[in-house]
């Protein structure tokens, strides 16, 4: 069946005054309302980086190696993503529909693995409420997490709907505007990474604070 | 492959009605969303303006009791939130719905139900934010809601918490409605309508909707902390925990400063419509309008800290800032020069629309001028919490925006009802509204001068403010006098009916070419564009030539002939024909395509309302909510466009 189908696909024409497709614009330009939406919480995070008064401080809770893991498996899904995408413009509807469902195993295990983490802190004794930096981690990672969740819901039903042919290479635009949403949480999180885990690892009391150690 | 489309259950037969509730509840057009957007945003001007009359009666006299300090926290936070963001915004809304498919030869906005959830949210959220009246917790820390004013422990009632509630869920509306007009603008324009022809009210509507989907969010940021800090203990404004109270300023500012803007550059576009109108001359320079538009809206990002000048930032902040200030005003200025350019020489009718019109100039100039003296660390620190702040964001807001807005409802009613606004009572409102107004504002500047300061509920009797005070208060009666004109104006209009005609002002933009009301589909025939200003050349080709010098510009528009260089704008744009007159078929619009009505942007609005009141009450509530918002948000992915 799969072979039957061309694997020839040019981009339909679209009958707007830019030649772009007006729901791809309209995702477009939320991903800019979303970029300010996520700057503002990473500058708010960045601006009370080494400012808590208690502990667990960064260099005390953050686990480099695991969450190296769970950022690894969300950037695969953004290559399953784009695989997926291939898949169902070739009119490949079991490929298609397998690496779609890869989207929803990677997101949902990433998931998995902060539902894990901050059940971990928080029996470590760092809750939003313990210090700033507490605050500002819940919050901003939450809030990703926030959009994760959406996303696999969100691909969750595409799956279905290539599951069952609805999602053909006519409407491949369906899991494209899925997959810019999906692409940009993933670049959210490279960026929550860098700022929160890899540049904040080593940070500790601020000067003049002491240091206890939490049992 | 066999293909089965998901469909999903429907509880009600989709509307269908033309007249009646379900017409209004279940419309996608643009026009009535715009009435609907209008009609809203009236009632609360009206509410924002009686709160502002009791804070004006209570400051009348010296030590007054009237109506004493917790009720005049609670009436200024709530006059100031009303004006701003159930009033200015939903007003430059309704322009934009009522104007934008109009002005660009569209059939209706690229997603018509979107856009009526963008209402629906808008409704509700100014529901939730007035509700707390009916609680006895009216939000009470200003519009600004400054921490740790604001926080749990300084303000333990729910009035900020409504205030937040309230204005997160007006935040969705604006950024979806944003959004909406952004791709409007960019794809639905007519063929042969490049970027420069379009009309100068879309480009500000499409710079103000750029600033909205940038901006909300950033106050989004704002509300989420505070609600966390308020309710979940957290530490974002919390210093004991780590936090900073001035932080609450920096993400409230950053917001808040394109948000006046936001504000202003709707009303500006309005007035560049009615200038060349009034004057018959095409507006003065207009790429510089456009794009000194842009540079406010861009350069509107790196001034914000210029509220914060006594906060204590440091002089090489306060100094930086102040220069960015003040460098944002060469743009504004270079707008009002084209607005006099405009003016000058040319053969001006001062009706209605033109008097608002000149007098947002006059005004407007008064409020920017005091505003760059603000710009000045030095200055500033002398005015900063005085009435001169309030006297000059009230001559940008309402001597400019509000001015503006009673412009281009002066100016627009003929095309949204098809009868005129009787002229002399539309004199008597504007000339009251001018009297009222500089009668309460300019007073406010010697106040400021001479130190009475903002947000008190008081004075003492030896201060020598009575008399300005009391001078303000009664320039606020002659104001609400002449709001009270324009409402007799209204029903007196309606009464009489004088019909206006398609094109009563001899218009220059494509809203002029269709019918007055315009008809559900807008044009019978989508208009083919060559010109800027296309139908003012389209009945007097015989100036082209005045204005197009290049001999290939000057050939009469036939309506099918297409420029060349425009090609971008219109190969794909197939020429959508249809007869109004034919009225054969199911949907009545002679076989063109209109999306039909829906009612699950409605029901996915109340779900997530009913979201906004569980964070005001108990969070049991979401449970209300989400059958509404779940069924609102699968019937409508699953609905299609048109059955």
């Amino acid at each position: 069946m799969t072979q039957a189908v061309t694997t020839q696909h040019h981009e339909p024409v679209e009958n707007t005054s830019t030649g772009l497709n007006s729901r791809k614009l309209l995702m477009w330009a939320f991903l800019g309302s979303d970029v300010m939406f996520f700057g503002a919480f990473i500058a708010t995070y960045l601006v009370y980086r080494g400012k808590s008064l208690v502990g667990p401080y960064p260099d005390e809770i953050l686990n480099i190696p695991v969450t190296s893991v769970s950022t690894f498996v969300l950037l695969m899904s953004s290559l399953a993503m784009v695989l997926g995408l291939h898949y169902v413009k070739e009119g490949n509807r079991g490929k298609a529909t397998l690496w779609i469902l890869m989207v929803v195993v990677l997101g949902a295990v990433f998931m998995g693995f902060q539902f894990v983490e901050f059940r971990e802190f928080a029996h470590e004794g760092l809750t939003p409420r313990t210090n700033i930096f507490g605050t500002t981690f819940f919050i901003l990672t939450g809030i990703h997490g926030a959009h994760v969740t959406i996303g696999v819901i969100w691909m969750a039903f595409l799956a279905y709907s290539s599951h069952t042919g609805k999602l053909r290479p006519d409407n491949a635009l369906d899991l494209e505007i899925a997959g810019l949403y999906w692409h940009f949480v993933d670049i959210v999180w490279i960026v929550i990474f860098t700022v929160i885990y890899l540049i904040s690892a080593t940070d500790g009391a601020p000067a003049g604070v002491e240091r206890v150690i939490h049992g | 492959m066999t293909t089965k489309a998901l469909t999903f259950p429907r509880l009600f037969p989709r509307p269908k009605a033309d007249t009646g509730i379900w017409s209004w509840i279940g419309t996608v057009d643009h026009k009535r969303i715009g009435t609907l957007y209008g009609i809203t945003a009236f009632i609360w001007f009206i509410v924002g303006g009686l709160e502002a009359l009791l804070i004006r009666a209570q400051l009348a006299s010296a030590e007054s009791t009237l109506i004493g300090p917790e009720a005049f926290n609670q009436l200024f936070t709530m006059h100031g939130t009303t004006m701003v963001f159930l009033v200015i915004m939903p007003l430059s809304a309704a322009f934009f719905n009522w104007l934008i498919p109009l002005q660009i030869g569209a059939r209706d906005v690229a997603f018509p139900r979107l856009n009526a959830l963008s209402f629906w949210i808008f409704l509700f959220g100014s529901l939730i934010i007035n509700a707390s009246f009916l609680t006895g917790n009216a939000p009470n820390g200003g519009w600004f809601g400054y921490a740790p004013n604001s926080g749990a422990t300084f303000n333990p009632g729910l009035g900020m918490t409504y205030w937040v509630v309230g204005l997160n869920i007006l935040g969705v509306a604006s950024i979806a409605a944003g959004l909406n007009f952004i791709v409007t603008i960019l794809n639905m324009r007519a063929p042969g309508m490049g970027m420069f022809k379009i009309p100068i009210f879309t480009w500000m509507t499409l710079i103000t909707s750029v600033l909205i989907v940038l901006a909300m969010p950033i106050l989004a940021v704002a509300g989420i902390q505070l609600q966390t800090d308020r309710v979940y203990g957290t530490h974002f404004f919390n210093s004991l925990g780590g936090g900073d109270p001035v932080m609450w300023q920096h993400i409230f500012w950053l917001f808040g400063h394109p948000e006046v803007y936001i504000l202003i550059l709707p009303a500006m576009g309005i007035v560049s419509e009615v200038l060349p109108t009034f004057a018959r001359k095409p507006l003065f320079g207009y790429p510089f309008v456009v794009l000194a538009g842009a540079a406010i809206a861009f350069m509107g990002w790196f001034v914000w800290s210029h509220h914060m000048f006594t906060v204590g930032l440091g002089p090489a902040v306060n100094t930086a800032f102040a220069v960015s200030t003040m460098l944002i005003a060469v743009p504004t200025g270079v707008k009002i020069f084209n607005w006099l350019g405009t003016l000058w020489g040319g053969n001006i009718r001062l009706n209605t629309p033109m008097l608002f019109s000149i007098s947002f100039i006059a005004m407007f100039t008064i409020g920017g001028l005091s505003g760059v003296m603000h710009a000045s660390p030095p200055t500033d620190s002398q005015q900063q919490d005085t009435y001169f702040v309030v006297a000059h964001f009230h001559y940008v807001l309402v001597g400019g925006a509000l001015l503006g807005i009673f412009s281009g409802i002066y100016f627009w009613w003929p095309k949204f009802t098809g009868y005129f606004l009787n002229e002399k009572l539309g004199i008597a409102n504007w000339a009251l509204m001018m009297i009222g107004f500089n009668f309460t504002f300019a007073p406010m500047h010697w106040l400021g001068m001479d130190g009475m300061p903002r947000r008190i509920y008081t004075y003492a009797e030896n201060m020598g403010w009575e008399g300005s005070n009391l001078a303000a208060s009664i320039g606020g009666l002659i104001l609400g006098l002449g709001i009270l004109v324009f409402i007799i104006n209204v029903f007196y209009s309606r009464m009489k009916k004088v019909m206006a005609g398609n094109d009563p002002w001899d218009g220059r933009t494509l809203e002029w070419a269709t019918t007055s009301p315009p008809p559900v589909h807008d044009f019978d025939e989508i208009p083919q564009v060559k010109y800027r200003d296309d139908f003012w050349f389209q009945k007097y080709p015989e100036t082209i030539s005045e204005y197009y010098h290049d001999e290939h510009d000057q050939a009469v528009p036939s309506g099918a002939q297409i420029d060349g260089d425009d090609a971008e704008a219109n190969a794909e744009l197939p020429v959508v024909t249809g007869s109004a007159d034919d009225h054969g078929d199911e949907h009545g619009h002679g076989g063109i395509h209109l999306p039909d009505m829906s009612y699950y942007p409605f029901i996915l609005a109340f779900g997530l309302a009913i979201f906004g009141v569980a964070f005001v009450t108990d969070g049991l509530v979401l449970f209300a909510g989400a059958p509404f918002f779940i069924w609102g948000l699968l019937g409508w992915s699953m609905e299609p466009v048109n059955d």
